[in-house]
């Protein structure tokens, strides 16, 4: 679990450092410092202790399992390859934190500061020590996150906004690729774990869809690590402070596509395609890089397209594909960190000594900074390539990689020429930020005068990082084998030798494109002020201006875009929704080749053909009359009536006694809500919207008159056989719907009552405070007849009751082995209860009313859920019934289920739920009204 | 005997689909109150159409499907549970919007 500990460290001193800050605003940047550092610095030590494991070639893989079903575990991996990185990470770091000891001395975000930065190390960790690449994508993602809040650290800057949102744009959207490159590659490997894909090169090389995946992948790599096209938002990135610049624009972020490159190198490099892809954008990026950044004024800038040029150099290594082409990659990487880190730092310094980054101002800054001059030589010299140092030697492996290179004809001329051409710029500015800033003559108009110099301990970090670089340089043989050798074996697929650094020193040509570059370099940076004066007359193009202006114009965009859609017209919305429904249908309804099945037609009959008429006219009639309400209702009732006697008709007794009952009470409820509602809709839809609402309405009917029909005429396929098979022997009654309903299906049913209960009492909640009365008196009908409560009425709904209770009862007992059961016979009470209502009245018939509907509903379910539970007594699962024949005397052979107990929570609560809402619909009618709450 | 139920099914959605498309809450009650009657007897006829044998055991030698039925039953209860939610939402609208339009409104005309 080491590199789950290392991952999780920095996130802890975050913490840490965010308590502190909350809880001891006083406490000194010293305190912080320490604070922060102590997350790196572990994880550093924790990972030199691991330096023998990581050298036997054996990656050391933990894996915990989080949702498997997605193939995502939280796994981690520590090979040669993520060990260098995370070194390089956690080691940076530290020294990234103690120089903000000194860059934010005295300011107040400090604190933001370090909690920001080990958040990012965090991320960046995870990226490097991850095994599973979805877990891997999380830290891809949040390493964009982070440092868009970095890069837009000093937030009240308009650059540093824009500069960090373009950074999320470019970034974010790269990992949105990389994102849909890795679910294919997971998909091609059959897995998300490193180890499985690393196994798998050939596979991939074959897959069909590896052209695809890669370039994805590519996206996303090259993105982050800036390469031409996507190389703009690293020059912008330059508005972030200076530390948050050196640490993740020359260290870490812009490593992290390298290092997906390196790190899936084996499983999908070393094609013509990978070759064609990384090695052409890197030579790109190189040049692109170098001979912008022999033109920045800003230090900062040239450090920024530097470090660009640098990465397509790294990027074109990778995709040479050869061992030791790797070897150079990575050598080059770990040398690049060490001198441009520094050099960032020393960058920052003078920014903030003299005010002002413009290499035309600052000048001959030995006089005042001698010890800045001497700890910058190193790494400047390092950058050129001048020999002795690191980066001659990583500069002469690409060159003499540069020679092998033969595979495309045009390889083995070009790309030498070009590396050599490259060189020449990285030497001209190399030697331009050295000698630019500390030496040609003095500086002028400086904005901070006389300089403000910060403790000489400030450059600590700088002369470690330094003599680093130079060690290096010095030893590049032991450097190699202890500490990179292991990373190009995690990184290539073959085992290969060490790299023979004398080797190197002995060979000639790569030794003569040295030469050949540091000398021209020279001499571009000696004819500096022609050149930078014909560059100033190039028309200027402002990448970040053409971003802005394609942002604004997708803003714009979708705004129309979302405004044409949502108007706001809850009908036009119904349309739109309808209209696509349809169209989806349609269009899967096209592939039916005959809409009429095999199964020949059943005859008409003629009280079919009559019934189904006026079922059709009713409905028509609805729709005709809609605008006077009450002959529409009157009508809508009809249809009611007649889809009852439909199901009648086609064997459904328990359809058509519920359909019945429960027409009685819509039609009621409609009939109250009517009685405050104009009676009249205005005319109101123009002719157009008619006609396209008449289109939509006639092509969403044909659609389900055609399907229909399809589905009548082909053969039924039912699994109902089981249900009739098994409805005695199993659920002990005769009447398989109603064991379907609390047996078979009983959780089903459960679920159906409980959404009735809540749908009452949101109905009951909705009335509590609809305060109606006004609306009666501007309807100005108050009432529809004279005598509210006909004495004819009273005395028939009087006498009904008992004998309608007697029916519901038999009805709710009959209901396991013939038509009836519980939802019926509790729609039959609450209709029975309602005749009483509307004959007596709503005071009269409540004050006999001895129950609460609302605890009648919470008796039912829990009648319901208790029947349920009560079979786990018996170690049977929720809901099992359980049935008994008993002869009782008088009565005979009765049976009794336990899925009639369930039955009866399904009455009380259909009782309850009914007359609830109807009570309180009711509740609105009466002016006076009883003041209390009825329910 | 299926074509005439077909149409007629297709016949009460096209009611059920237009009137839901007006602009008046209790259109649109009806027009809801039409399409649950439509979609009750598609889910219904899904157990294909069936006279005079009721799906229990020992009646008759064959029986009309009673899945789709218990189905049905159940969506015919919630269904009304439904409308008598939608109504007092629509008598809460009218109050609290003074308008029984579905938009809150009273627009002269319709919308774009």
């Amino acid at each position: 679990m080491v590199p789950g500990l290392i991952i999780l460290l920095p996130v802890l001193g975050a913490l840490a450092s965010w308590l502190l800050s909350r809880n001891a605003p006083d406490a000194g940047i010293r305190i912080h410092t320490a604070l922060a550092a102590l997350a790196p610095l572990t994880g550093f030590l924790l990972l030199a202790v691991y330096w023998p494991n990581v050298t036997t070639n054996d990656p050391m893989v933990t894996t915990v399992q989080w949702i498997p079903q997605l193939g995502l575990d939280l796994s981690f991996r520590l090979d040669g390859l993520s060990w260098l990185f995370a070194t390089l990470i956690t080691g940076i770091g530290c020294l990234i934190i103690l120089y903000a000891r000194y860059y934010f001395d005295g300011k107040a975000s400090a604190p933001r500061f370090f909690i920001l930065i080990q958040l990012f190390m965090t991320a960046m960790l995870g990226i490097v020590l991850s095994e599973n690449l979805l877990f891997m994508l999380v830290f891809w993602e949040l390493t964009s996150l982070m440092s868009f809040l970095l890069i837009g650290f000093n937030w009240s800057s308009r650059g540093a906004r824009r500069g960090a949102r373009m950074s999320l744009v470019i970034t974010g959207g790269g990992g949105l690729a990389l994102l849909a490159g890795i679910l294919l590659l997971g998909n091609m490997a059959g897995s998300f774990q490193l180890s499985d894909i690393l196994a798998q090169g050939e596979t991939l090389h074959n897959h069909s869809l590896y052209p695809l995946m890669l370039s994805l992948v590519l996206l996303g790599a090259f993105t982050k690590s800036a390469q031409a096209p996507f190389h703009l938002w690293l020059p912008h990135a330059m508005a972030a402070p200076t530390p948050v610049s050196a640490y993740l624009h020359s260290a870490t972020m812009v490593k992290a596509g390298l290092f997906l490159m390196a790190r899936l190198h084996p499983a999908l490099g070393d094609t013509e395609l990978w070759f064609g892809l990384i090695t052409v954008t890197g030579m790109v990026t190189l040049m692109v890089g170098a001979f912008v950044a022999m033109f920045m004024h800003d230090i900062k800038g040239l450090l920024a397209y530097s470090t660009i040029s640098h990465l397509g150099l790294i990027t074109m290594l990778i995709g040479m594909g050869s061992e030791m082409a790797m070897a150079a990659a990575l050598f080059h990487l770990v040398c690049h960190a060490l001198f441009k880190a520094p050099l960032f730092m020393m960058a920052g310094y003078v920014d903030q000594a003299t005010g002002s980054r413009d290499m035309q101002l600052i000048n001959g800054l030995w006089r005042w900074m001698p010890a800045l001059m001497i700890v910058t030589v190193i790494p400047a010299a390092a950058m050129a390539g001048l020999p002795l140092m690191s980066g001659y030697l990583s500069k002469k492996m690409l060159f003499s990689e540069s020679l092998l290179v033969t595979a495309p004809p045009w390889a083995d001329v070009v790309i030498p020429m070009w590396v050599t051409v490259a060189g020449l710029f990285s030497v001209a500015y190399s030697v331009r930020i050295f000698h630019n800033i500390f030496l040609n003559g003095l500086p002028r108009d400086l904005p901070v005068w006389p300089l403000k110099k910060k403790p000489i301990y400030a450059l600590i970090p700088l002369a470690i990082l330094a003599s680093l670089s130079l060690a290096v340089g010095l030893m590049p043989q032991a450097i190699y084998d202890h500490l990179v050798h292991i990373a190009v074996l995690a990184a290539t697929p073959s085992h290969l030798p060490l790299y023979d650094f004398s080797a190197l020193a002995e060979a000639h040509t790569p030794a003569m494109m040295s030469l050949l570059a540091m000398l021209a370099g020279l001499a571009v940076y000696t004819a500096r002020k022609p050149l930078f004066a014909i560059h100033a007359r190039l028309p200027e193009v402002d990448a970040k201006d053409i971003f802005e202006t394609l942002m604004q114009r997708t803003i714009r965009f979708s705004q129309t875009l979302v405004y044409q859609l949502e108007n706001g017209s809850l009908q036009r919305y119904l349309a739109l929704i309808l209209m696509t429904t349809v169209a989806l249908v349609a269009w899967n309804l096209t592939g039916l080749e005959q809409w009429q099945g095999p199964v020949p037609l059943s005859a008409l009959d003629p009280l079919v053909v009559f019934g189904v008429s006026i079922l059709c006219l009713s409905a028509i009639g609805v729709v005709l009359f809609h605008r006077y309400r009450l002959p529409a209702l009157l009508l809508l009732s009809v249809t009611g009536l007649f889809v009852t006697l439909i199901f009648a008709w086609f064997s459904a007794p328990d359809l058509a006694l519920t359909q019945l009952s429960v027409e009685v009470m819509a039609v009621v409820i409609m009939m109250l809500a009517l009685s405050f509602l104009p009676q009249t809709s205005p005319r109101e839809s123009r002719l157009p919207r008619v006609l396209r609402d008449l289109f939509v309405a006639v092509v969403a009917g044909s659609g389900v008159a055609t399907f229909t029909y399809a589905v009548l005429t082909r053969p039924a396929n039912s699994i109902s056989d089981f249900f009739m098979a098994n409805s005695v022997p199993g659920g002990g009654g005769t009447n398989v719907v109603n064991v379907i309903l609390v047996d078979f299906r009983g959780f089903d049913t459960l679920g159906e009552i409980t959404v009735l209960g809540i749908a009452a009492v949101a109905v009951f909640a909705f009335t509590q405070k609809l305060n109606l009365k006004q609306r009666v008196a501007e309807s100005g009908h108050s009432h529809w007849v004279a005598e509210p409560h006909p004495v004819f009425l009273q005395m028939v709904a009087h006498m009904a009751l008992p004998i309608a209770l007697l029916v519901s009862a038999y009805i709710f007992l009959r209901g396991h082995n013939m038509p009836g059961g519980g939802f019926i016979a509790g729609l039959v009470t609450a209709v029975a209860l309602t005749l009483q209502y509307m004959a007596g009245g709503l005071v009269w018939a409540h004050e006999r009313m001895r129950t609460q509907f609302r605890s009648l509903i919470g008796a039912g379910l829990l009648i319901a859920l208790l029947t349920g539970m009560a079979s786990w007594v018996f170690g049977y699962p929720f809901l099992t019934t359980t049935f008994a024949h008993m002869d009782w005397p008088l009565i005979g052979e009765f049976e009794l289920a336990s899925a009639l107990l369930f039955d009866l929570g399904v009455y009380t609560t259909v009782v309850g739920a009914t007359l609830l809402i109807l009570a309180n619909l009711g509740k609105l009618m009466t002016i006076a009204g009883p003041g209390k709450e009825i329910g | 005997m299926e074509l005439m139920f077909s149409v007629a099914l297709g016949i009460l959605t096209s009611c059920g689909v237009f009137l839901i498309l007006r602009a008046r809450t209790f259109s649109v009650v009806l027009g809801l109150t039409l399409l649950s009657h439509a979609v009750n007897l598609f889910l219904f006829s899904m157990g294909r159409l069936t006279s005079g044998a009721p799906a229990i055991v020992g009646l008759t030698p064959t029986s009309a499907d009673p899945l789709p039925q218990a189905l049905v039953l159940t969506a015919i209860v919630i269904s009304f549970a439904m409308t008598a939610f939608v109504v007092v939402l629509s008598l809460k609208a009218a109050v609290e919007l003074r308008s029984d339009h579905v938009d809150g409104e009273n627009p002269n005309e319709d919308r774009p």
